[in-house]
């Protein structure tokens, strides 16, 4: 690998998680599959933030978490503040699990996004269904972070996989 | 002794939560949440330059979104295109049996059309179908469980309102819900919020199409009890919301049970190009 794949590689490695949450924000992607008449559909914006934020939370900047969230309002046609607000509470959240935790380990991560995820699906209806009166459905909305948590370890494995490559690259330096 | 502790560390954590700023962090969680708040709280400003502002963010993030999409959209269309020629046989079959007469068809329908024109004259009705269309590229496919929706590239500078209705060659696929300088939003007659006054023919029979998150069809509401509707009737808009044109073709109909369904005429997957009824 010459100088400049590497730099390229080693840049794309270490920016992963923005590029991810930006891609995400500004295409509105989202991985719905119709089964038996069911949407399934999962929330992967929350899995990045949750992740990265717990295990490296210098490599996401929440000013940048702000940002995802204004843009994901405008793709989704949601209140312009109403994402960034989901996720910098979820930042608080998993700052606040990352402060507590001795020893990490992924059942007791995958518990704890589940109880994040649910107080933030939570405060989500809350202000648009009072606040701005939006006509959101709530079963539609809580089976969304059900499946949300179900994916987690799934995620949690590749992004780890992500994290050891940038990890040994700074072992190389 | 213990509890208190317990307590404070508890206290501790929620500040380093809230506070804390890391290395690379330039701003506080706090601080942004409080801005965040005050950028929700403008929502209410629904004109003056606030809005004008927002519009114009919206077009610029819409833009922004229309350019990094461009990979998955070749992608998806070019899945679509895959489709088509593997199921080009199966379809050519069915087109063979089918009896299309469509030169026939098409002068009955222009006999019919002046005949209804004369009629409602010699009654002083004024005509509902519109024939003025705007033909708009679709900038992004928005489909998530909550909303389906698509960007158009035309906003209220090329005279675009909220509530016109949007059609995919001659079928009704949604109405405009937000309008900015140079994008629109449509949503699509598929969203879970979507409701529209149709009529079903043969019989004349009211009733609300409502979304229910599907694509391929959705559920009518608000049918008479004994109706008479069959497999195969077709359901058009009925304009007595005042926005959308009448007659516009929106489906077929499909009976599973005891439930009516309507299935789209047009494939809202395969949006590129539509039309706005003003």
């Amino acid at each position: 690998m010459n100088t400049i794949t590497r730099l390229l590689f080693k840049n794309l490695i270490n920016s992963f998680p923005i590029i991810i949450l930006f891609l995400l924000a500004f295409t509105g992607f989202d991985f719905s599959l119709f089964f038996f008449g069911k949407n399934f559909s999962f929330n992967f914006i929350y899995i990045v933030i949750f992740y990265w934020i717990l295990k490296k939370p210098d490599t996401i900047g929440y000013g940048l978490v702000f940002f995802a969230g204004l843009i994901n309002d405008v793709v989704q046609n949601f209140p312009i503040g109403i994402s960034s607000i989901n996720f910098l509470l979820l930042c608080v959240i998993t700052s606040f699990i990352r402060s507590r935790t001795l020893l990490p380990n992924l059942l007791y991560d995958w518990i704890l996004f589940f109880v994040a995820i649910t107080i933030i699906s939570s405060i989500n209806y809350s202000i648009l269904a009072i606040i701005f009166d939006s006509p959101i459905r709530y079963g539609t909305l809580m089976f969304n972070s059900f499946i949300t948590f179900v994916i987690y370890p799934i995620f949690s494995k590749i992004f780890d996989l992500i994290n050891l490559i940038h990890l040994r690259q700074q072992d190389a330096e | 002794m213990s509890t208190e502790t317990d307590r404070d560390d508890f206290i501790i954590s929620i500040r380093y939560a809230f506070l804390n700023k890391g290395t690379r962090q330039k701003f506080s969680l706090f601080t942004l949440l409080i801005v965040s708040i005050l950028v929700l709280s403008l929502e209410y400003f629904k004109s003056g330059p606030v809005d004008k502002f927002r519009s114009i963010t919206k077009d610029f993030i819409f833009k922004g979104s229309y350019v990094i999409s461009v990979p998955f959209i070749f992608i998806k269309d070019n899945y679509f295109v895959l489709q088509d020629h593997l199921r080009m046989y199966d379809k050519y079959e069915i087109l063979k049996k089918k009896d299309l007469r469509l030169e026939s068809l098409k002068y009955e329908i222009e006999f019919f059309k002046e005949e209804n024109n004369k009629l409602k004259k010699l009654i002083d009705e004024k005509t509902l179908i519109s024939e003025n269309y705007l033909l708009t590229k679709v900038l992004l496919d928005q489909q998530s469980p909550y909303l389906k929706s698509v960007i158009i590239n035309k906003g209220f500078k090329h005279g675009l309102k909220n509530g016109t209705a949007v059609l995919d060659n001659s079928y009704y696929v949604g109405k405009i819900i937000d309008v900015n300088h140079l994008t629109s939003r449509v949503l699509l007659a598929s969203d879970l919020n979507s409701k529209i006054p149709v009529i079903i023919e043969p019989g004349s029979i009211s009733a609300i199409l409502s979304g229910n998150g599907n694509n391929d069809y959705a559920e009518l509401e608000f049918l008479p009890k004994n109706d008479q509707i069959e497999n195969g009737y077709i359901v058009y808009t009925s304009g007595i919301d005042g926005y959308i044109s009448a007659a516009i073709p929106v489906g077929k109909i499909f009976i599973e049970g005891n439930n009516k369904f309507v299935k789209f005429l047009s494939n809202l997957n395969q949006l590129e190009f539509v039309k706005i009824n003003y």
